[in-house]
């Protein structure tokens, strides 16, 4: 060991260390722990590390690996398109049923699984939380980061099969990251306010994947949104996947006119879910390892 | 070099007990939601019997950079409350703590790891978990691997390592860690003795090099031996904040105040909220006298355990302290022996026979641990004290009262004539 360390070179670049710094520990009440920037930035190498750990465990020792990202859309992609397509013959917007639904079931698959990972992280992670201090909301953001993983290599095959296809994505695939964007402030709003929830009250173990049933049925993945007649069509987007869906299949597939009503809709709702889910988080928080 | 490193103003913490405990389901907090408004539309907003228990209340200190500090008491008195306080794990519910500098802890081994995970990639989950910069741990990485001595398995998941290898790695990340100030509490980091050595080597190398160390232990002798300074908790309280030797004094005097209360009633125990049996009674024979509570050295004598149930698999480990609370010997019934007898018939008893006792006259005190199921079922710190009269061994006076040492062992000398 001393001759491992007689060997370092000796002007190797110190870590800039900090001048110690003066934390007061009392209650807090309201809001500002999420939120807190600073504290986020104390802490980031964690949070990397926890991300970095949720992505790599989550095809470890598959065979399959990262492929089951998009072998999960595709099939049921292709149940969809036979039950629904062939048999019900559900309008599709004049697309073939097949890319109608592929387009939609990428964000959703993306969506579905984030949530329904983040909303149990907390609890999954209890034997951390019970012994370590860091901002918890890297525990739930660390789910979705890693869900986006797999979102990134699903949509880059979905462009690829539309390419082969022949069709040349418009210009408006350049919205790309904005329906991202709102399918990741669902899938941390509702996932870290119900991991939160989760913490006090198991139930949630039990609603979640029935609310994600539910969820998937009021979201126009197996149908066309232009189903609904006018005023309920444009109040639909409340639900912020239907902007992120219906969004996907104009700027992935150039499917009809810009449904800039949807996504300005989907965002202010995705905005407002995101506040109510981190509010909520923010004020938990602090009790997590007394309740967990 | 006098600069405060923690102070602590009023520190509380209490716990919520019924309503919402733990488990709360949905369903009673919408209820008791419902109960409550109607009860504030009628008129009668009287609020829900809440019990609240303080597990910490009203405790202020102030611990200087580079000191070492021992926190004891008996079990439930608060010491581990206070390691979450001061580590930011749980809030306080009243006052203030001021902590100044970064704060690492020294873990259960595993805590931190993931078993899908290989050796290198947890060294860096972990590192970060403990609190160490990125740049930092891959800085060290070379020294950390060549600490635990396993550049072979680095790249094998962690699950497939032997407890001992897990052990080697988890201590080889946290000795890297170079925390201003440290918070060990051995409580929590039990399973494995060579963890637990580990650490305390780990721990007087980073109170010399000039880190504020708080150190939570049973083992008054290691306290003894780290610490310069400690503060006793009773209940959660400050009773004694001393040097440690008067700490520890008080503590050894309120644990014999504790031993002569009824044992089934005491507070104070290890144990699990799921327990099924509790230890009821513990006497210490004379093995020839049945005498209780004075013993002869050299002579038979014999532990007696009552338990209120008996649990399959039980197990009885005990640990004889001298008066300073220092461990002599512990006596653990896993470690079995042809000899022993299980026997259906006897009852929620234990019985603990020693042949011929070879501790020198003095007062002694027993630990006990009882396991069942494979689980704790129950602890007990000074479950019972004992006297030694001074006795015959192997035909050989004892030392008298005050000599050197706990035990004597049967021998023989050859001389010069």
């Amino acid at each position: 060991m001393s001759q491992q360390t007689a060997i370092k070179p000796t002007a190797e670049v110190e870590l800039e260390t900090p001048p110690p710094e003066t934390i007061r520990l009392e209650a807090t009440s309201g809001f500002g722990r999420v939120l807190a920037p600073r504290e986020l930035w104390r802490f980031r190498d964690l949070a990397f590390q926890i991300a970095a750990r949720d992505v790599t465990i989550r095809y470890r020792q598959t065979s399959f690996g990262a492929a089951w990202a998009i072998l999960q859309p595709l099939a049921f992609m292709a149940v969809f398109t036979l039950i629904f397509g062939r048999f019900a013959g559900i309008e599709s917007d004049g697309l073939p049923y097949w890319l109608f639904s592929l387009a939609a079931l990428v964000p959703w698959m993306f969506f579905a699984n984030a949530f329904l990972l983040s909303s149990e992280s907390l609890v999954m992670n209890q034997a951390l939380i019970s012994k370590i201090y860091f901002p918890r909301i890297f525990i739930p953001a660390g789910v979705v980061a890693a869900g986006c993983v797999d979102f990134a290599i699903s949509m880059l095959i979905l462009l690829v099969i539309v390419l082969i296809d022949g069709i040349v994505p418009p210009i408006a695939i350049l919205t790309l990251p904005l329906l991202i964007a709102i399918a990741v402030m669902t899938a941390l709003g509702a996932g870290a306010g119900l991991s939160a929830i989760n913490v006090r009250y198991r139930d949630v173990r039990y609603v979640v994947p029935f609310a994600t049933q539910l969820w998937f049925f009021i979201t126009p993945i197996v149908y066309a949104n232009s189903a609904l007649s006018e005023p309920l069509r444009t109040l639909s987007a409340i639900n912020p996947m239907v902007g992120v869906i219906e969004g996907f299949r104009w700027a992935v597939l150039g499917n009809g006119s810009a449904p800039w009503d949807l996504i300005g809709v989907s965002f202010a709702a995705a905005a407002v879910l995101l506040f109510i889910g981190l509010s909520y988080f923010d004020r938990v928080e602090r009790s997590f390892a007394d309740l967990i | 070099m006098t600069e405060i490193a923690i102070k602590a103003e009023g520190l509380g913490k209490n716990y919520q007990l019924g309503l919402n405990a733990a488990y709360g389901s949905l369903r009673e907090a919408v209820s008791e939601a419902g109960r409550r408004t109607v009860g504030r539309l009628v008129g009668r907003g009287e609020k829900p019997e809440i019990d609240v228990l303080w597990a910490l209340k009203d405790v202020s200190f102030e611990i200087q950079q580079g000191e070492a500090i021992g926190l004891i008491g008996h079990n439930g008195a608060g010491k581990s409350t206070m390691l979450k306080l001061l580590s930011r794990i749980a809030e306080p519910s009243t006052g203030y703590a001021e902590v100044t500098g970064r704060v690492g802890s020294l873990l259960e081994v595993g805590t931190g790891f993931h078993p899908e995970l290989t050796g290198r990639e947890n060294v860096f989950l972990n590192g970060a978990i403990l609190g160490m910069r990125r740049a930092e741990i891959r800085k060290r990485f070379d020294e950390i691997v060549e600490f635990a001595n396993m550049e072979r398995f680095l790249d094998t998941p962690v699950k497939r390592y032997s407890s001992g290898m897990q052990v080697r790695l988890a201590f080889a990340v946290a000795a890297h860690l170079e925390p201003e100030i440290l918070l060990v509490d051995e409580v929590l980091a039990v399973g494995d003795a060579a963890f637990q050595r580990k650490s305390l080597t780990k721990m007087a190398e980073v109170a010399r090099a000039g880190s504020t160390v708080i150190f939570v232990s049973h083992n008054l002798a290691t306290i003894q031996a780290l610490c310069e300074r400690a503060i006793l908790l009773e209940r959660g309280s400050v009773v004694t904040d001393a040097p440690v030797e008067e700490a520890v004094t008080g503590y050894l005097r309120a644990l014999e105040r504790a031993a002569s209360d009824d044992l089934e009633t005491r507070t104070d125990r290890d144990g699990r909220a799921w327990e099924e049996s509790k230890v009821k009674r513990l006497a210490v024979y004379d093995g020839d006298s049945d005498e209780a509570d004075v013993v002869v050295g050299g002579r038979g004598a014999k532990i007696v355990i009552e338990v209120t149930e008996v649990v399959p698999m039980m197990e009885c480990s005990l640990t004889i302290l001298n008066s300073l609370g220092h461990p002599i010997t512990t006596l653990d019934s896993e470690l079995s022996s042809s000899a022993d007898i299980r026997d259906s018939g006897s009852g929620p008893r234990i019985e603990c026979r020693v042949d011929s006792l070879p501790l020198i006259p003095g007062r002694y005190r027993i630990d006990i641990l009882l396991r069942g199921r494979q689980e704790i079922q129950d602890g007990l710190q000074a479950a019972a004290y004992f006297d030694v009269e001074p006795g015959v061994i192997d035909g050989r006076p004892m030392p008298s009262i005050g000599a050197d040492g706990d035990v004597v062992l049967p021998h023989t000398w050859q001389l010069p004539a």
